[in-house]
This record gives C-alpha cells, sequence and structure tokens, in this order.
C-alpha cells in the first residue's frame, strides 16, 4: 500500500475513485473545485462541470436512482442553490451510493458568508460526515457510500477550507468495482407527489432512528480518554487545533456529525468533569447536547464567528483559565503594512467595463465572479452584490423600486448560466426595463479557468457546442441585444447608454476575453518619460502592472508612472485614459492571437 | 531520528510559494516525518497575499502553525517578510528575498511601501538569524528566473544542516524535466552561500 501526500480534495477525489463511484458532477466553487479537477484524471469514471450545483445534483441523484455509485460537489453556498433536490432526494432515497460533498468556508477565504453546513443535514433528515485529515477525508468517501445503500439515503460529506486546502499523508488502496444496480420503476419512492410524498416522510424519520442507532458505532466517532478533568467534543479541523492545544485533555472526536451518538455522548460526558464543545461557527453540537440534557460549554468560551486557528482556541481558552499558556504574542512596531487585497488582473476585460459604467454614474447591481473585484478601489463602480444570479433580479427590484437614474446588471457568463437566465426571462415577461450586461471573458476565471456552456469548453477540456449568449437572450423575447468588444471603449460606452435608452429590457454583451484564455494584439505598453506629468490618470484604473516611478515630475513635485514590462500584457487601457498621450502603444504581436491557452 | 519542524512560506501569487512548499512537505515525508500543510489559495492569482504553513513531526495534529513557533520562514518577498514575521519564533531563522512587489494600493492610494532598511532592521529585531538572499537576480543570472525558489530552498537545507539529497530527489520530481538542472545549479548556489546577515 502506497502513501502520498494530498490535499483533502485530492483525497475526496482519491476516495471516490476508490470506492467505484462512475458518475460525478459539480459546479466550481472554493473551496470544493479541485475536488471534480482531480477526479477527472480518472477515466472510469464520466464526470461533468454542470451549469449550477442543482443541476450537478440533480445529475448524481438521477445517475444514482440508475444503478451507479454518485458524488456531486460544491461550495457551501453552492448547497444553498442545490438544497431544493437535496430535501427532495432525501424523500426518495436512492438506489446506488449518493454522497453530496459541501465546502465550507470559514473566514470568508473566498466566499460571500461564512454558513454552517452541518445544519443541512438536520434540516433534510440525512447523515453527515466530517473528515479532519486527508486520510480521513479518503475514507470517508466510501463510508458515505456504504451508508447511502444502507440506509437509502443520500449522504453529505462536510469539508472546510482548511481540509479541502490542507495535506497529510494518505495511505493509497485500489479501486473497487461494483455491479451495477438494476434500475426499477418505483412511482411511489421515486415520484414526489404529495400522495406518495407523505408515504415517504415517515419512512425519513424512522431512517433517521436507525442512522442514530449506527452512530454510536460508527468507527468515526471516538473517545481518547486523558485527563478526565476536561472534556473536549469537536470534529474537522478544531479536533486538531484542540489536539494542539489540550494535548492532554480527553476528547470525543465526532466524525459522523450528524446524526448524533446520544449514548455516547452521555457515556463522555459522564467520564468527564467539564465538557466543552470546541466547534468553528455555530453552536451546533453544544445546542443539539443541551437538548439532550446534557451541560456543554462551547461559545461562551471559543468565538462564534471567524476561521479557527490554534492561536484562536488558545486565545480563548486562556482567557477563562482552561490553559496557563497564552499564545506567543510577538509584537514589534511594523506600523501599518499596505495589504494586497485582489486585484483584477493586469490586461483583465472587466476593467474597461467597470472603467466606463463609473464615468456613467449608472447604479451597478453586480454578480458573482472576477467581476465582483470592480466594488474594489479606485473603480468602486459596484452598488450591489449578493449571491450567483442575483444580480438581474435585484437591477429589476431596484427599478421597480423607483430607483433614480438608471441602474445596470452586469454578470459574467458562467453566472448567467447557472442562476441568470431565470431572472432575465421574468424582466422580459414583466418588462421591466433595465439593462443587463453580460462580461462574457469566456471561462469561470475566479475558480481557476474551467469552462462552462458559453465556451463550450468541459471538465475534461473536450469542446462542445458553445451556447450563444446573444441566441439565447433573443430567443427569451430581448429584442434590444448589442455584441460588443469592450476593449473599445467607446463603442461600450455608445451600446449602454442606447440599451439603457431604450426603455425596455435590453441585453449588452460585453467580450472580455480573460487573459489566461486569450492574449492581447500587443505587446507591453511604456511611459514616455517626458511626457508624463503624474496627473495620477492611469493610476485610477487600478492596473497591477502600473507603479509611481521614483523619477519625480518636477513641476508638480509628484512620481511619473511606470509601466512593468513584464507584468503588461498589452491591454492599452492606460494608452486610452492617458490624457497627455504619454504612454507608447506596445508593438503588434507576431503571433497569431485570440488563441485559446487556457491555464 | 524524529524530524520536527515548523515552516512557513509567504509570498505573492505568481511567485511559486506553494510549489516551493510542496517541496518542503515532500521532504519530511521522504526522510520519515509525519507532515502537514495548509495553505490558502483561491483567489492568489490575482495578486493576492499567499501564505504556506507546513509541519514536520512524529505525529502532526494542526496543520497550521502557532504565532510564535515558526522554526524556518522563508519570504519571497520583503514587505510579506514583515506582514507574517510574528509567526517566527523567538531565535527563529527568516531567509528573506531581496524582492519588491508593489501593491496596487500604494498606486491610487496613500500606502507606502516599506523601505528596504526598514524591512531589514525589523526582521533583525524579530528573527534570531537572517539569511538575504537576492534569489530572483541570482536566478536570473541563471538564466531563469522561476528558479528562485530552488536558491532559497538550497539555502534553507543548509540552515537545517541537511544532505542536499532528498531536496534533490524531491525537486528533480517536482520541476519540468528540462529545468531540472537549471534548479540543481539553483539549489547548490543558495547552499553554498553565507547569506547571514
Amino acid at each position: 500500500m502506497s502513501k502520498k501526500l494530498l490535499s483533502g480534495n485530492e483525497a475526496l477525489a482519491r476516495g471516490a475513485w476508490e470506492a467505484g463511484v462512475e458518475v460525478a458532477a459539480a459546479y466550481p466553487g472554493t473551496p470544493s473545485t479541485e475536488i471534480l479537477e482531480n477526479l477527472a484524471r480518472y477515466k472510469e469514471i464520466y464526470s461533468e462541470w454542470s451549469s449550477n450545483e442543482k443541476v450537478a445534483l440533480d445529475v448524481a441523484i438521477g445517475a444514482a436512482y440508475a444503478g451507479k455509485r454518485a458524488m456531486a460537489t460544491m461550495k457551501h453556498v453552492g448547497l444553498n442553490v442545490a438544497s431544493e433536490s437535496l430535501f427532495y432526494a432525501s424523500y426518495t432515497g436512492i438506489n446506488a451510493g449518493l454522497v453530496i460533498i459541501t465546502a465550507d468556508d470559514p473566514g470568508l477565504h473566498s466566499s460571500q458568508n461564512e454558513q454552517d453546513n452541518r445544519h443541512y443535514a438536520k434540516f433534510a433528515k440525512v447523515p453527515m460526515l466530517e473528515p479532519s485529515d486527508s486520510q480521513e477525508a479518503k475514507d470517508m468517501v466510501g463510508t458515505c457510500l456504504e451508508l447511502s445503500e444502507k440506509f437509502d439515503t443520500p449522504v453529505l460529506l462536510r469539508t472546510t477550507t482548511r481540509t479541502s486546502h490542507a495535506k497529510s499523508i494518505v495511505a493509497l488502496d485500489e479501486r473497487k468495482v461494483l455491479p451495477k444496480r438494476a434500475y426499477e420503476k418505483n412511482p411511489p419512492k421515486y415520484v414526489m407527489i404529495p400522495g406518495y410524498a407523505k408515504r415517504r416522510h415517515p419512512v425519513v424519520e424512522e431512517r433517521l432512528l436507525k442512522l442514530a442507532e449506527y452512530a454510536e458505532t460508527s468507527p468515526f466517532n471516538k473517545m481518547e480518554i486523558g485527563d478526565s478533568r476536561l472534556g473536549i467534543v469537536a470534529s474537522g479541523p478544531s479536533y486538531q487545533y484542540a489536539k494542539e492545544v489540550f494535548p492532554k485533555s480527553s476528547f470525543l472526536k465526532l466524525g459522523m456529525v450528524w446524526p448524533l451518538p446520544k449514548k455516547l455522548i452521555a457515556d463522555f460526558a459522564s467520564k468527564v468533569k467539564r465538557l466543552i464543545v470546541i466547534e468553528e461557527l455555530d453552536p451546533f453540537f453544544e445546542e443539539n447536547i443541551r437538548i439532550l440534557g446534557i451541560n456543554a460549554e462551547g461559545k461562551n468560551i471559543f468565538p462564534l464567528v471567524d476561521e479557527f486557528s490554534p492561536e484562536v482556541v488558545r486565545k480563548a481558552a486562556h482567557a477563562v483559565g482552561l490553559v496557563d499558556a497564552p499564545p506567543i504574542e510577538r509584537a514589534f512596531d511594523k506600523g501599518a503594512l499596505p495589504m494586497r487585497p485582489p486585484v483584477l488582473c493586469a490586461g483583465c476585460g472587466h476593467r474597461d467595463v467597470f472603467w466606463v459604467l463609473r464615468k456613467l454614474k449608472v447604479t451597478v447591481n453586480s454578480d458573482i465572479g472576477c467581476y465582483a473585484l470592480g466594488v474594489m478601489p479606485p473603480l468602486t463602480a459596484t452598488d450591489t452584490i449578493g449571491c450567483m444570479g442575483a444580480s438581474i433580479g435585484v437591477a429589476a427590484g431596484m427599478r421597480r423600486g423607483d430607483l433614480e437614474g438608471p441602474n445596470v446588471a452586469v454578470i459574467g457568463d458562467s453566472t448567467f448560466f447557472h442562476a441568470g437566465m431565470p431572472a432575465l426571462a421574468n424582466a422580459i415577461y414583466n418588462q421591466t426595463a433595465f439593462t443587463t450586461i453580460v462580461v462574457d471573458n469566456r471561462t469561470t476565471g475566479m475558480t481557476g479557468h474551467q469552462g462552462n456552456p458559453s465556451s463550450g469548453m468541459t471538465l475534461h477540456r473536450d469542446m462542445h457546442p458553445e451556447v450563444d449568449i446573444a441566441q439565447v437572450v433573443r430567443g427569451m423575447g430581448i429584442e434590444e441585444v448589442a455584441t460588443v468588444e469592450s476593449r473599445d471603449l467607446d463603442e461600450f460606452e455608445v451600446a449602454v447608454k442606447k440599451a439603457i435608452k431604450s426603455n425596455k429590457p435590453a441585453v449588452v454583451i460585453a467580450k472580455t476575453p480573460c487573459v489566461f484564455v486569450t492574449s492581447h494584439p500587443r505587446e507591453a505598453y511604456k511611459i514616455v518619460e517626458e511626457d508624463c506629468n503624474g496627473c495620477t490618470m492611469c493610476f485610477r484604473i487600478g492596473c497591477p502592472a502600473i507603479s509611481k516611478s521614483d523619477v519625480m515630475d518636477e513641476q508638480h513635485n509628484r512620481p511619473k508612472a511606470l509601466i512593468d514590462p513584464v507584468a503588461c500584457v498589452g491591454c492599452g487601457l492606460c494608452y486610452d485614459v492617458c490624457a497627455r498621450q504619454a504612454i507608447l502603444e506596445g508593438a503588434l504581436k507576431q503571433e497569431a492571437v485570440l488563441t485559446t491557452h487556457v491555464a | 531520528m524524529t524530524l520536527t519542524a515548523n515552516f512557513l512560506l509567504a509570498g505573492v501569487g505568481g511567485q511559486g510559494t506553494l510549489l516551493a512548499s510542496d517541496i518542503v512537505a515532500d521532504v519530511g515525508m521522504r526522510l520519515g516525518a509525519d507532515v502537514k500543510k495548509s495553505e490558502v489559495h483561491g483567489m492568489s492569482q490575482r495578486g493576492g497575499a499567499v501564505t504556506s504553513h507546513v509541519r514536520w513531526g512524529a505525529q502532526v495534529a494542526s496543520p497550521l502553525c502557532e504565532k510564535g513557533a515558526v522554526d524556518y520562514f522563508v519570504a519571497q518577498e520583503m514587505l510579506e517578510s514583515l506582514r507574517w514575521m510574528e509567526f517566527l519564533k523567538p531565535g527563529g531563522t527568516l531567509l528573506l528575498s531581496v524582492q519588491q512587489i508593489i501593491p496596487t494600493s500604494t498606486v491610487y492610494g496613500n500606502d507606502q511601501y516599506p523601505a528596504d532598511e526598514r524591512v531589514i532592521s525589523l526582521v533583525k529585531q524579530a528573527a534570531g538569524k537572517v539569511l538575504m538572499i537576492d534569489a530572483k537576480k541570482i536566478a536570473e543570472g541563471l538564466g531563469n528566473a522561476r528558479v528562485a525558489n530552488s536558491v532559497l530552498l538550497g539555502a534553507l537545507s543548509a540552515q537545517m544542516e541537511m544532505t542536499a539529497e532528498a531536496w534533490l530527489e524531491v525537486i528533480v520530481a517536482r520541476v519540468p524535466q528540462k529545468h531540472v538542472e537549471l534548479n540543481r545549479k539553483a539549489f547548490y548556489v543558495g547552499r553554498e552561500g553565507n547569506w547571514i546577515i
């Protein structure tokens, strides 16, 4: 048996392969994306990027109904999108095993909220497992599928950023090949009309009781009895941090986080003098243990918000005297350091769009993707961002709310297909007059340049027919459709103004090809030092290739601009905005441009 | 022999922080240590700060190092060395790559990138030992800026008083075939130089 250092996400993919998964579907989302990217390497498994998480889960459910082990993966908020499917699948149960991986993001490394998806297990009445390292991640996929088949239920597997993106040593096994389970037509089980669903509900409740019995003996729930003065209940990365801070205490490590093993918890509580729960985000264990009539502490000591770390746990524990040693504070006066917030890449086409929208002083209802960075200074063009697809619905609502002045929805190509289309259909249906700008960069950028229906590139990088956004919106009934190269600022501005003026539901498709997918036709631009007077105009586009030069403009006593010839990819926005023609265009590139070279 | 050490690697998206930390983790595993590694990526391609924690030990629980508990801090960029300095333990070793990557916030705003002298004086206060290496320039001199991390890893291997073998085996396995020789050269430049300031 060989061993390998794997990230949690790599281990989950390996676990799915070993456990005989045959169909897997996902929509990319940090920190879950690499699960399917790694799974795609196993040719025995059919895997796909679906257009959104709900579709991905439906695909996985269908495959499980048909008789093959299946998996759907998503980030935490993806399960919000897929939740309706989770709830019906809880009622129908499955045929072959189904595991649903939700990767939560405490600390919001790349998310719009920090939600604790353990609640979904209780809410949808399905079991949930949570690994605390890569070995458990790999092993638990197999266990989830076994439980799924044994108890006829979808099974949730929850990770967080620190499990998904942490690496640890994993022992590898071979792939199990399972015979396909025959699909048998059974409408009372698989058709959730009220009459049938009503009969499924008691089945679900009974199943939960049996699962709770099973939880008592799950090998992933284990007591580690040490010093009996303090007993700690923990799961996932919190368990690992707690082990660092309380190496000698007693632990109840819960690998199965729902349903809870009541007898095991009571037994553990009886063995220790003081029971505390160390859990990131919500007091999920704490509340459910208290419901059992067992006195547990938790959020009175440890934070309710943000990601944990060993020092977060130590600091909170030290504050109430649970540990003697405080965290090591290394205080030295380094002053305020410049931050490095994520910025639009040099040459990113979204920059053109927000430059123009800011100039037009329209209200911008934006969406989830790289273009969310349009809110960051210096562009600061964006008014609202909520969740995938919210831009168009919120824009319609602001219109109906009699917003003063025009507003536009801004949505990416992938997000448009994810959740934008229903909202656009609604705008057409109700004839709400506002403009939707689809920023079509031909890729799902923020999560690492995955394909989507617009680009036609699949998870396996096969090129399928592109779903043409202009045709789609025309087909839906938009009469005012313009497709423009937004790199031409004037053309784009004219198109947006015309769309707004039409006083109809209108769509402008701004072609903003991602610099990771295509390249600009010119080499790096250059500042003409003698012509630059440091006016700061080009600083205001927020391009990471432009910085302040050490050379000062004597007359105004301010630094001139400098373009980093390596970082500049030759888009030319700085050239367009420079009022003094102090920027030299890059030479035209020799090689063909607009060739796909996806990273 | 039990190998126990905490490492922090910090840089800016695009500097190869994650690959360098993968190499450190692999070396530990190859030598028989339990190893854990944690990093945050997702938006790093867009010029963000990137950090990666690596821990070697008999049995490692947390994949994250605690502040004040890092033995070896490899900073690939001047500003980032200051940003994460409190992770280094008192008496710990800092390997500082002399490179500035200017954040956009200093361009459109009033943020000031700290002067090299200030960074150096602060890190010297906080670290037990500081190695200052112009890794990028050395790498460019060797013919490819991308081997800068091998220079740093070579210096790290020497500081840890380890033989070169395990490190080179891992580097060879991790870098493209055509760059193996250059990386080996870079590793030895780092390993054999005297960088302590």
